[in-house]
């Protein structure tokens, strides 16, 4: 990036911000949408249960990643705490501001300093927009009018995520779809955020594309201080870019805590089995296998939201599941032997380490059965 | 490399030469902004019971290479060249009727969105059942009966009954699975699956990965697993073939790959992909730029502008002469075996370490 | 799919009532009085108040309307005698008991709508198939081209020609005639068979061009290519896979289209001069025949409203998608 410096350092920042500050707070946040059916009058029968009962902090500067498969609430969660959903019950709180029920108007404020990238950079540009209205926009509506003009510092911001500031006057459509997530970037950049809500705002680009999105994040913070919240599937690239990890599963947060501690030591057998099923290519040394990792498979695919298991949400694909799971919910608390601030939600937690265990864990009906009737690689291989 | 053509009349004999052989293929089609070279030259071969990954970001051209090999491009659109033998028998210029007796019953493939690749209209049962009953001439009692062992092995419960859902009634996980017993009903010795994994969540990946590898023990057949995600064939696929703007840049066994890449967009796309096991404070090593356009790509190695060891090779060959792919384990590129050597021991593999 | 029938014919009546009303007020709107007409020429303005009492056009409008929809449920007594439900009461005109009439007028208008959506269904999405199944070649540019210039040919303008030239100069077909299909079914066939082509020309080549886009889109879709991967032969493909796909736009517009067939036929039975309800209609308006307005106005609706619940119900059968959730 060859932004000259003095773009990157936006205008004089209140200090009340100061880094390691609790800037956005969630408690027992939830999110139900009702299942409306009925005749006349239609009455709720039901509800997604999208988001249930969750807690999370987040500090000003660091990334606060959120990780979990579809349907786990990671995205309604985003949505909750940007206000763009109404919680159903719990409260937010921004920098000792409860926003929770907060109307347009009083949350204008707040809205300027929590923004959001989306997913799909092809469907959340407006085409019939120039790059320079889009990104000016959000200082138009909130009336700000920054030094040397607002289409100054749009292409300030255009040069800052690392595109042409010629580019003011084109369209969308002329862009890639790397070029255009960057545009979603300085859109959010903009209005000076304390925190950006980044939903898979990468999960959409090619491979070398990703890495070129997450590196321009991951020098925005560091500059500009702002503080994330990282919502991915992808666990990798939710470490890479975190300090502090929650891994969500059907509605709650079954597990959070420092990055190393929530990947090399999970005690919640969720998070293990997510770790152990992650596909990754990394050099090998002469000698060494690809796959020599210990392998967890779990059966079926997440239960629907609507009607979750009772007790432990997480009980119908868990190994460990007895009766007292199905009974009562596991609380989210810190158990013996994590660090400090690790929290995990399970009745039997794993060992804090990941080496212990050599066994492999297969839970799959078709895959126990196949591998019991064929004779496995390993196998197959001695004989040979 | 042969050019032969088979001889009109016998069949071929089966058993010379690779189960699958592609030579020099070229896929073009004419848009109305002009012809898109989505293929270019490319060649590769497959044995029985292996497994070839092949690798590349979207517009590489993989997933056009797999559907010519089906047959299933629209011949007002698309030139086809080349060979494309499978088990001797030649694909490229084949009647459409032959290719229909070989579909779903030789080759079979599997689609990347279960959702909307399984028609919403037919319940999974008879979906599966169709090929069977088209191949093999099996009655519609049969068919089912079929549907239903198939249902069993890829781990659907209660097959029995869920034999007469329809698609939508299934989940994301289960509808894959039911895309791949439909691929599997014949024993396909082809069997060709592109992204199966890209829609679906981490844990039912892996067990979809795992199922396609078990299956493949059980089977015998050859796989082409196409996917943008290195890690998906490191511990699925045999041989490694690298795609970029529809060509062939890097071939070798999964293991030399991974333990010696050739190809500096090899090394990129190892760079830019986060691991759960490397340092966090590295950051990541993008490809700068974009992928070309396949209307107009570069002259000479069509990844020189995005390729930071351009000047090594010096001069303007980089721009002016297409590198070839050997055959066997090989990278299409101008750096030297030995410069290629020295800068991945002492520039890439300390960072990707 | 009783609770779906329930649903509908509940919201069907709703409809019927906003519409009833809505006519029936519009036409007291209108500056003139029906009681002109049966005043005949030597009309005093005593004689207009007791046409005016006994048409029950003395009353309040609102009083009218409620007289006039209780009626229908429960039968009305008039002057000349009870009249059954349902009673849309006697025509201002000439007397006539207004439901007798419509059920007099109905069977042509049935026959007439009925013919041309079959016929119109057929062709243009047969032509439209064969189209999409030879897109590009020439047979597709023929269809394609010429359903463009037909969907511009309306009934009055093809009407009269098609009449001059079939009929009177080359005398291929007799006269357009409504013969009921219980007398004589191949009488009903001919004397129809004019007015069927007339009405149908313009959907035909409307539907023509939808039913190739719809297919030609079905075509591209993920799980026709399974189909095709799968060893599917292309006529497979093609008439198990995309037809039913395609059937869904084509369902959706003819639903919407029912209401514009009505006024098609309407204009139709007006060109060839057929006894049925749109010729009925027009006469009623201009004679500002208040309960022969209302009487084919609900007859119609509730006709249209019904065949629309069928087209619903033709969608569960075509997705599975529909049916189940």
């Amino acid at each position: 990036m060859s932004a000259p410096e003095d773009a990157l350092v936006p205008a004089p920042r209140p200090a009340a911000a100061g880094p390691g500050e609790v800037l956005l707070t969630a408690r027992g946040l939830t999110k139900h949408f009702p299942i409306m059916a009925g005749f006349p009058f239609k009455r709720r029968v039901g509800a997604v249960q999208a988001v249930d009962g969750i807690d999370l902090t987040v500090h000003s500067g660091e990334t606060f990643g959120l990780v979990g498969e579809s349907g786990c609430g990671k995205s309604t969660t985003g949505r909750l705490l940007t206000r763009l959903l109404e919680p159903t019950a719990g409260s937010i709180t921004y920098r000792d501001r409860d926003i929770t029920h907060a109307g347009r108007k009083e949350l204008a404020p707040v809205r300027s300093e929590i923004q959001m990238i989306f997913q799909d950079p092809y469907s959340s540009l407006n085409p019939r927009q120039t790059v320079g209205t889009i990104i000016g926009g959000p200082m138009e509506i909130n009336g700000i009018d920054p030094e040397g003009g607002r289409e100054h510092r749009v292409r300030e911001l255009l040069e800052i995520v690392g595109l042409n500031p010629e580019h003011y006057n084109r369209f969308p459509h002329e862009f890639s779809g790397g070029q255009r997530q960057r545009i979603g970037v300085a859109r959010a950049l903009a209005l000076e955020p304390k925190l950006i809500v980044a939903d898979e705002p990468v999960s959409a680009l090619d491979v070398s594309i990703q890495a070129q999105v997450v590196n321009l994040l991951q020098e925005l913070q560091r500059e500009l201080n702002i503080a994330f919240l990282f919502i991915a599937h992808d666990l990798a690239i939710v470490r890479h870019f975190s300090q502090r990890v929650a891994v969500m599963y059907l509605g709650k947060i079954v597990e959070v805590g420092d990055r190393d501690s929530i990947y090399q030591r999970p005690r919640h057998p969720y998070t293990h089995a997510l770790l152990s099923a992650v596909p990754e290519a990394r050099l090998l040394d002469a000698q060494e296998e690809a796959d020599d990792r210990e392998r967890i498979r779990l059966a079926g695919d997440v239960p629907s939201p609507i009607n979750p298991p009772s007790g432990c949400r997480f009980r119908t694909r868990c190994w460990k599941a007895r009766d007292k799971c199905a009974a009562e919910e596991p609380p989210l608390v810190q158990i013996t032997g994590s660090v400090g601030g690790h929290l995990t939600a399970c009745h039997f937690p794993e060992e804090p380490t990941t080496a212990a265990r050599d066994e492999d864990i297969v839970l799959d009906p078709a895959l126990a059965a196949i591998e019991d009737a064929v004779p496995g690689p390993a196998a197959a291989d001695e004989g040979s | 490399m042969s050019t032969l053509t088979q001889p009109a009349g016998p069949p071929a004999p089966a058993a010379s030469g690779p189960f699958l052989s592609v030579r020099d293929l070229y896929v073009r089609f004419a848009t109305e902004d002009g012809v898109v070279k989505a293929v270019d030259d490319l060649s590769f071969d497959l044995e029985r019971g292996r497994t070839l990954g092949i690798v590349g970001e979207s517009g590489s051209g993989k997933s056009v290479t797999n559907l010519a090999v089906l047959g299933l491009h629209s011949p007002n659109y698309t030139t086809i060249t080349g060979e494309i033998l499978l088990d001797g028998d030649e694909l490229t210029g084949a009647r459409e009727k032959d290719l229909e007796k070989l579909r779903g019953n030789k080759m079979a493939m599997i689609f990347q969105d279960p959702l909307t690749s399984l028609s919403p209209y037919y319940t999974v049962g008879r979906q599966i059942a169709e090929p069977f009953v088209k191949h093999t001439g099996a009655s519609k009692r049969e068919g089912r009966r079929r549907a239903i062992e198939m249902l069993e092995k890829v781990g659907i419960p209660q097959p029995t009954l869920r034999v007469d859902d329809y698609p939508h009634q299934f989940s994301g996980g289960m509808r894959q699975r039911a895309m791949i017993a439909m691929a599997l009903v014949c024993n396909p010795s082809l069997l060709i699956a592109d992204e199966p994994t890209t829609a679906l969540d981490v844990t039912v990946q892996a067990q979809i990965l795992d199922l396609l590898k078990d299956l493949q023990q059980e089977f015998g057949s050859a796989i082409i697993l196409i996917t943008h995600d290195l890690g998906v064939v490191a511990n699925t696929a045999d041989e490694l073939l690298v795609m970029y703007a529809g060509r062939a840049v890097e071939r070798g066994t999964v293991k030399e790959i991974l333990t010696e890449p050739h190809h500096p967009y090899t090394w990129g796309l190892l760079g830019s992909m986060p691991r759960l096991t490397a340092s966090v404070e590295e950051p990541l090593t993008p490809i700068p730029g974009t992928p070309p356009s396949l209307l107009a790509p570069p002259s000479g190695c069509p990844f020189h502008p995005r390729c930071g060891f351009v000047s090594e090779v010096g001069g303007t060959r980089c721009q002016d002469e297409r590198p070839t792919l050997a055959p066997g384990r090989a990278a299409a590129c101008h750096l030297s075996p030995e410069q290629k050597h020295t800068l991945f021991t002492e520039q890439i593999k300390p960072r990707l370490g | 799919m009783l609770r779906f029938l329930f649903r509908r014919s509940l919201g069907a009546i709703v409809i019927l009532l906003i519409i009833s009303a809505f006519t029936f007020f519009l036409f007291f709107a209108a500056p003139r009085d029906p009681a002109l007409l049966a005043c005949g020429k030597n009309c005093t303005p005593d004689a207009i108040a007791v046409i005016h009492k006994n048409l029950g056009l003395d009353k309040p409008v609102p009083v009218q309307y409620w007289l006039f929809m209780s009626g229908i449920v429960t039968g009305r007594d008039f002057a000349v005698g009870h009249c059954p439900a349902p009673c849309f009461g006697y025509s201002f005109a000439n007397n006539d008991p207004v439901w007798d009439t419509i059920l007099d007028r109905f069977p042509t208008t049935v026959s007439l709508t009925i013919g041309a959506a079959a016929v119109f269904l057929t062709a243009g999405v047969g032509t439209g198939m064969i189209a999409a199944w030879k897109q590009g070649r020439l047979i597709d540019k023929i269809f394609s081209s010429s359903s463009l210039v037909l969907s511009s040919m309306q009934i009055y303008f093809v009407g009269p020609i098609v009449l001059a030239l079939l009929v009177y100069n080359l005398g291929w077909f007799g006269q357009p005639k409504y013969v009921p299909i219980t007398d004589d079914p191949v009488g009903w066939f001919l004397g129809l068979i004019i007015p069927w082509f007339v009405l149908s020309l313009i959907f035909t080549a409307q539907y023509t061009r939808m039913a190739r886009s719809s297919m030609i889109e079905q075509l591209q879709e993920d799980h026709v290519r399974t189909a095709r991967a799968k060893g599917m032969t292309s006529r497979t493909v093609f008439f198990r896979y995309a037809w039913r796909g395609s059937l869904i736009p084509i369902v959706t517009i003819f639903g919407i289209d029912l209401g514009s067939l009505f006024g098609g036929a309407m204009i139709t039975e007006y060109t060839f001069a057929l006894p049925g309800l749109g010729t009925l209609a027009v006469k009623s308006v201009q004679n500002t025949d208040l309960p022969m307005v209302m009487g084919v106005m609900l007859f119609a609706a509730t006709f249209i409203i019904l065949l629309n619940i069928v087209v619903d119900a033709c969608y569960a059968f075509i997705d599975p998608r529909v049916r189940l959730s």
